[in-house]
C-alpha cells in the first residue's frame, strides 16, 4: 500500500511538473506580441509597459523566466512564498485575490455535491432495479433533458422563472443576491437556484451512470451466486450490486469535484456568484493574462490533487487494486 | 423404496424474446433419490443449466414462460413464494458454478462470503458464523483455513476457488448440491481433485448431487444416473455403466466416439458430431437430433421421439425412432471403431439411403 | 463483437446464457451485424424521430442563407437600429423579425440559423479529427506495441490527467489578443475551438482502440491471416479495423454533442467562435437582457438543447441497437 502511494505521487508530482510547463508555454511562449503589453490591460503608458517588463523579468531568455516562474511556484524557493503572478490591471497579487474568493466557490460546490448525490444516486439504483417501467423511462426522459442543456441556459432560464427581480414567479433571490447577502441565511436562499442548477446536470449523469452500471453488475456472476445462497433480495442489490456498481461514481465524483473547486466558470457567472469562476470569466474578458493564468494553475492542481485523493481512496473500495 | 428427494416432471422453460419463443427446456423429466448423483449431460444451449437453475427458482424472469412439476422433498417448488425459495436456497438446495473467479464476490472476504450464506439462513453471531466458514474451509482441504477466510477471492489459486465454493455451498449442509460445470474452468489436474472432493464430501454427509457438465469423462466415476440432454430435451437416461456399455442414442454415441481414449490409435481420427446446435427458436422439424443424425431416415423429420424405455432394460429410457434391434447392431458396430458411415452401411444397407 | 466464423461463436457460447444463442446469433437467417444494427435501431422510434431531427438540422445548417432569403430576414450581421426602441431596447418576436433582434438590431432568427452551421461544423470536423487521430495513435500503439505503445500509452496518460479545458480556456484567452499566438497563425475562433476539441477528445478515443486492438491482433482470425501472409496494412484494414467500427460508432455518437456544448461554453465565455453567430455567445449576451429581451436567450438556447438532446437520443440508440444485452439507455 505505501508504495502504492509513494508511486502516486511521483507521478502527480511529475504532472503538477508537466502542468506548470505547459501553462508557462500557453502564457509566456506561444502568444505573439509584446508580453508586457499583454500585460498591461488597456492603453498603458510606455512607463508601465518598461516597469512591468522588468519586474516580470521579460528581457531575459525564455528558459532563465522558466525557472523563475517555476520558483515563484514552489513554496520555499524564490523567497514570495507560493506566488501566482501579479495583475497590473487589478494591482493585486493573484494568489491571495484567488484565496479571498475561494470560500464561495467551495459553498457553492459543497452544496451542489451533496445535491445531486442525494438524487442522482437514489433514481439511478431505482432505475436500475426497475429498468423498462415508467419510473424508469420517465426518469431517464428527464435526465436526458438535463444533460442536453447547457447549464447557463438552464440557469437563464431558471432565472426568468423564479428570480425575485425579472422572474414570473419570483420566489427566489435574483442574480446578485449573493454578493449583497450579508447573514448566512441570506447566502444560502441566494444559492439556492445556483444549487439546483448545478446540480440538475450532474444529478442526470451520475443517474444514468449508475443505473448503466448496476444493470451491468447484476448480470454478473457473482450477483447469481448470492442469490443461489439464498440472500435476501435487498442485500444482493445493495451489499453485492450497488456496491460493486458504486466504484467508478467514486472516480467520477473526485474529478467533478476537483474541477468544481477551480471553479464553476458557467455558472458562478450566470449568477454573479463571486467566486474564483467568476475571478476567472471578468479576466478573460479583460484578457489579463497573470489572472488567467494563475487560475488555470489553480484549478489544475485542484484537479490533480482530487484524482490523486481518488486513486488512494479507490484502493481501500476495491481490493483488487493494491497488486 | 423412500420418495425420491427431487423429482422433475415434464418441466418446460420457454423464454418470450425479440427474435421469438425460446424453448430452453421442452419437457424434460427425472428424479434424484437422497444421496445419489445424477449426471446432466450435453453441449452447449442444450438447456441443463436452465433446467437446474429453475429447479432453484432461479430463472423467474419477466419473459420467462415456466411450467411442468418440480417437487423436492414433497414441495412443489416451482408455485412456491420467493420468500419460500429464497428459504430453500443455500440451505436445502445449494448450487456451484462455472467460474469461480467470477462467481465469487471481489470485494468481500472469503470468510465473510461464506459466514454470510449460514447467517442468511441459521441465527448464529458473527463470530459463530465465521468459525463455521473456517471449519468448512479446512472440510474442503484449505491449509491454514483460518489465514485463508481472511483473503480476498482474487489471492486463491483457481482449485482452491473452487474448493471455497464448495465449502460456502456445503455451509448449510444442504440436501441437494448442484454443480454446474464444476471443473469446466480448471486445469485437468485440478479438475480430478475437485471431483474426487465433492465425492467424498457427498458420501460424507450424505448430499445428493447432480452433475452437469458437456464433458462424459466428468461423470463417469461419480454418477449413478446419467441423462444426456440435447436441444432442451433428454434425449437418453441411464445407469452411469448402461450409458458406457450399451448405448442406445446416436447423439451419446457421438459424445463417446469423440472422447479421446489412451488406448485407440495414435494417427486414428477423432469422430466429431458433424454439424452445429440448433436454434432454440426454430428447432428442426421431427427429431430435433436429425439434421446432424448420421442414421436419419426420412419419416425421422416429421415424427418427434418420446422418451421410452427400452425394452429389457429396467431405469434405461432412449428417445430415438431407430428400432431397438437396428441401435443394438449399430453400437455393436460403432464400439469396435468402425466409422459412423461405415456402420450405417453395414446394418441399414436394406434401407433406401435418403441423403 | 468478433467476427469469427459463426459456428465458433456458437460453440463457445456459456450455456447459462441463453439469450447469447438468441441475440442475432441464431442461424435463423444470416444476417450481417451491420444489417442486424440497423434492425434494430429501426425499432427504435424516439431515436428515428431524433434523427430525422438531426437530419433536418444539417438541411437547415447547409441552406441556412437560402432559408434566409425566403423567410425574407436580413442578414445576420446586418445591425439596424430600426427594431430599437426609443431606450435603444431590442424589440421582440414581429412579423418583421420571427425571433426578435439583439442589442445591436440584429435578426435573432438568422443568427440563430448561421448559428446551426457554427455548432454542426464545429463538432463534426472536431469529432471527426479526435476520432481519426485517437483511432491512428490507438491502433499503432496497440498493433505494433514495443516502445511507441509505450510512448503513446505515457502520452494518453498524460493528457487524460490533467484539466485539458481548464488549459484550452487558457489557451483560447491567451491567444484572444490581438496577436494572436505563433505569430498570429492561431487566432481565436473556430481554429482554437477545434484544435481545445481535439486536444481533449482524442486521448479517450486512442485509449479504448488501444485497448481493443490489443485483444483483437490476439485472436484467432488475425493469427489465420498472419499464417496465410497477410501483411500489416492487409490485417490491420481487412481485420482488426472492421471490428473496430462498432466502438468508434459509440464514440463519435457521445462525443458529437459533448462537442457542441463545449463549443457553445466556449463561446459563451467570450473565448470561443468570435466573428460568426454562435449559439453560445449569443446566450452570454443575453444574459445582461434577461429582463428586457427573454428571446435573446430563449430562441439560441433551445437550438442548442434541442440539437443536444437529438444527438444524445441517436447516441443512446446507436448504443442500444449495437449491444442488445447490455443495460438499455432507455
Amino acid at each position: 500500500m505505501a508504495a502504492y502511494i509513494a508511486r502516486r505521487l511521483l507521478w502527480v508530482g511529475f504532472l503538477l511538473f508537466v502542468i506548470s510547463v505547459i501553462t508557462f508555454v500557453i502564457f509566456s511562449v506561444l502568444p505573439s506580441g509584446d508580453p508586457a503589453v499583454a500585460r498591461a490591460g488597456r492603453s498603458p503608458s510606455p512607463e508601465l509597459v518598461e516597469v512591468i517588463r522588468t519586474q516580470l523579468g521579460l528581457d531575459k531568455s525564455k528558459p532563465e523566466q522558466f525557472i523563475h516562474y517555476l520558483g515563484d511556484l514552489l513554496p520555499f524557493v524564490g523567497g514570495n512564498g507560493i506566488y501566482f503572478g501579479f495583475s497590473y490591471q487589478n494591482n493585486t497579487d493573484v494568489l491571495p485575490e484567488i484565496l479571498e474568493r475561494l470560500p464561495a466557490t467551495v459553498f457553492l460546490a459543497t452544496g451542489a455535491v451533496v445535491l445531486w448525490l442525494a438524487i442522482g444516486i437514489p433514481v439511478g439504483m431505482l432505475s436500475a432495479v426497475k429498468t423498462g417501467t415508467w419510473m424508469d423511462r420517465l426518469a431517464m426522459g428527464i435526465a436526458l433533458l438535463f444533460i442536453s442543456a447547457p447549464v447557463y441556459f438552464l440557469g437563464l432560464v431558471a432565472l426568468i422563472l423564479f428570480s425575485e427581480d425579472v422572474g414570473r414567479f419570483p420566489i427566489l433571490p435574483g442574480n446578485s443576491a449573493y454578493g449583497e447577502a450579508t447573514s448566512f441565511a441570506g447566502k444560502v436562499e441566494a444559492l439556492i437556484m445556483p444549487w439546483c442548477v448545478l446540480a440538475a446536470a450532474f444529478a442526470a449523469i451520475y443517474a444514468r451512470f449508475l443505473r448503466g452500471n448496476l444493470i451491468d453488475t447484476l448480470q454478473e456472476d457473482y450477483i447469481r451466486t448470492a442469490r443461489a445462497k439464498g440472500l435476501s433480495e435487498r442485500r444482493v442489490i445493495f451489499r453485492h450490486g450497488v456496491r460493486a456498481a458504486i466504484t467508478p461514481i467514486v472516480t467520477l465524483l473526485g474529478l467533478d469535484i476537483g474541477i468544481l473547486l477551480g471553479g464553476a466558470i458557467l455558472t458562478e457567472t450566470v449568477f454573479n456568484i463571486p467566486g474564483i469562476g467568476r475571478y476567472a470569466y471578468n479576466a478573460i474578458n479583460l484578457s489579463d493574462l497573470p489572472v488567467i493564468q494563475g487560475t488555470v494553475l489553480f484549478g489544475a492542481f485542484f484537479i490533480v490533487m482530487m484524482s490523486l485523493i481518488v486513486d488512494i481512496l479507490y484502493a481501500f473500495i476495491d481490493p483488487r487494486v493494491r497488486y | 423404496m423412500a420418495a425420491p428427494l427431487l423429482e422433475v416432471e415434464n418441466l418446460q422453460v420457454h423464454f418470450e424474446t425479440e427474435d421469438g419463443l425460446v424453448k430452453a427446456v421442452d419437457g424434460i423429466s427425472y428424479t434424484v433419490d437422497r444421496g445419489q448423483t445424477l449426471g446432466i449431460v450435453g453441449e452447449s444451449g442444450s438447456g441443463k443449466s436452465v433446467s437446474s437453475l429453475t429447479v432453484m427458482g432461479l430463472t423467474r424472469a419477466r419473459n420467462a414462460r415456466i411450467s411442468g412439476t418440480v417437487r423436492f422433498d414433497g414441495k412443489d417448488l416451482l408455485g412456491a413464494s420467493e420468500e419460500d425459495m429464497r428459504q430453500v436456497r443455500g440451505n436445502d438446495i445449494a448450487m456451484i458454478f462455472q467460474d469461480p473467479l467470477s462467481s465469487l464476490h471481489p470485494f468481500y472476504k472469503v470468510g465473510a462470503q461464506i459466514a454470510e450464506g449460514v447467517r442468511a439462513h441459521k441465527d448464529v453471531s458473527k463470530a459463530q458464523a465465521w468459525d463455521r466458514a473456517v471449519e468448512m474451509l479446512s472440510l474442503v482441504g484449505i491449509p491454514e483455513p483460518r489465514k485463508r477466510a481472511d483473503a480476498y477471492p482474487h489471492e486463491f489459486s483457481g482449485g482452491m476457488r473452487q474448493r471455497a465454493m464448495i465449502a460456502m455451498a456445503l455451509a448449510n449442509d444442504p440436501k441437494l448440491l448442484i454443480a454446474d460445470e464444476p471443473t469446466t474452468a480448471l486445469d485437468v489436474t485440478v479438475q480430478a481433485q475437485i471431483l474426487e472432493l465433492i465425492e467424498r464430501l457427498q458420501s460424507e454427509f450424505d448430499t445428493a448431487v447432480v452433475v452437469i457438465t458437456h464433458d462424459l469423462g466428468v461423470v463417469a466415476e461419480m454418477a449413478d444416473e446419467i441423462a444426456v440432454m440435447y436441444a432442451g430435451r433428454i434425449v437418453e437416461k441411464a445407469p452411469t455403466d448402461t450409458i458406457f456399455a450399451a448405448p442406445e442414442h446416436p447423439y451419446t454415441w457421438g459424445l463417446l466416439s469423440s472422447i479421446p481414449r489412451l488406448d485407440a490409435p495414435r494417427d486414428e481420427e477423432l469422430v466429431p458430431i458433424q454439424g452445429r446446435p440448433p436454434s432454440l427458436i426454430n428447432l428442426p422439424g421431427g427429431c430435433s437430433f436429425h439434421p446432424r443424425c448420421p442414421y436419419v431416415r426420412e419419416a425421422h423429420k416429421k415424427v418427434d421421439p418420446k422418451l421410452e424405455p427400452v425394452p429389457g432394460a429396467p431405469g434405461h429410457q432412449v428417445a430415438c425412432l431407430l428400432e431397438a434391434n437396428v441401435r443394438r447392431k449399430l453400437w455393436s458396430e460403432l464400439r469396435t471403431g468402425v466409422k459412423p458411415d461405415a456402420a450405417r452401411s453395414d446394418v441399414m444397407e436394406e434401407e433406401v439411403p435418403s441423403s | 463483437m468478433s467476427t469469427g466464423t459463426g459456428a465458433s461463436d456458437l460453440l463457445h457460447a456459456e450455456d447459462h446464457g441463453v439469450d447469447e444463442i438468441v441475440a442475432g446469433k441464431a442461424p435463423v437467417a444470416a444476417r450481417s451485424p451491420l444489417q442486424l444494427f440497423w434492425r434494430r435501431f429501426r425499432q427504435d422510434k424516439v431515436a428515428l424521430t431524433a434523427l430525422a431531427f438531426i437530419v433536418l438540422l444539417i438541411v437547415i445548417a447547409t441552406l441556412a442563407p437560402v432559408i434566409r432569403s425566403i423567410a425574407g430576414a436580413p442578414e445576420p450581421s446586418a445591425t439596424s437600429t430600426d427594431a430599437l426602441d426609443d431606450f435603444g431596447l431590442p424589440s421582440g418576436p414581429s412579423s418583421a423579425h420571427l425571433f426578435g433582434v439583439d442589442d445591436l438590431g440584429r435578426d435573432i432568427f438568422s443568427r440563430v440559423l448561421y448559428g446551426a452551421r457554427t455548432s454542426l461544423l464545429v463538432a463534426f470536423i472536431g469529432t471527426g479529427l479526435s476520432v481519426l487521430i485517437g483511432v491512428t495513435a490507438g491502433m499503432i500503439a496497440g498493433y505494433f506495441r514495443g516502445w511507441v505503445d509505450t510512448l503513446i500509452a505515457r502520452v494518453i496518460d498524460i493528457l487524460l490527467a490533467f484539466p485539458v479545458l481548464l488549459l484550452g480556456i487558457g489557451l483560447a484567452s491567451a491567444c484572444s489578443t490581438k496577436d494572436g499566438c505563433l505569430g498570429g497563425t492561431l487566432q481565436p475562433g473556430l481554429t482554437i475551438v477545434i484544435f481545445i476539441i481535439v486536444l481533449s477528445n482524442w486521448p479517450y478515443v486512442a485509449r479504448i482502440i488501444r485497448g481493443q486492438v490489443l485483444s483483437l491482433r490476439e485472436k484467432e482470425f488475425v493469427e489465420a491471416s498472419r499464417s496465410l501472409g497477410a501483411g500489416h496494412g492487409r490485417i490491420i484494414f481487412r481485420e482488426i479495423l472492421p471490428n473496430l467500427v462498432a466502438p468508434i460508432i459509440v464514440y463519435a455518437s457521445l462525443f458529437i454533442p459533448a462537442n457542441i456544448l463545449l463549443e457553445a461554453s466556449l463561446s459563451f465565455l467570450g473565448v470561443g467562435v468570435v466573428d460568426q453567430p454562435s449559439w453560445g455567445q449569443m446566450l452570454s449576451k443575453a444574459t445582461t437582457l434577461l429582463d428586457t429581451a427573454w428571446w435573446y436567450m430563449f430562441f439560441p438556447g433551445m437550438a442548442l438543447l434541442l440539437t443536444v438532446l437529438a444527438f444524445n437520443l441517436v447516441g443512446d440508440g446507436m448504443q442500444d441497437a449495437l449491444n442488445p444485452k447490455s443495460s438499455k439507455s432507455r
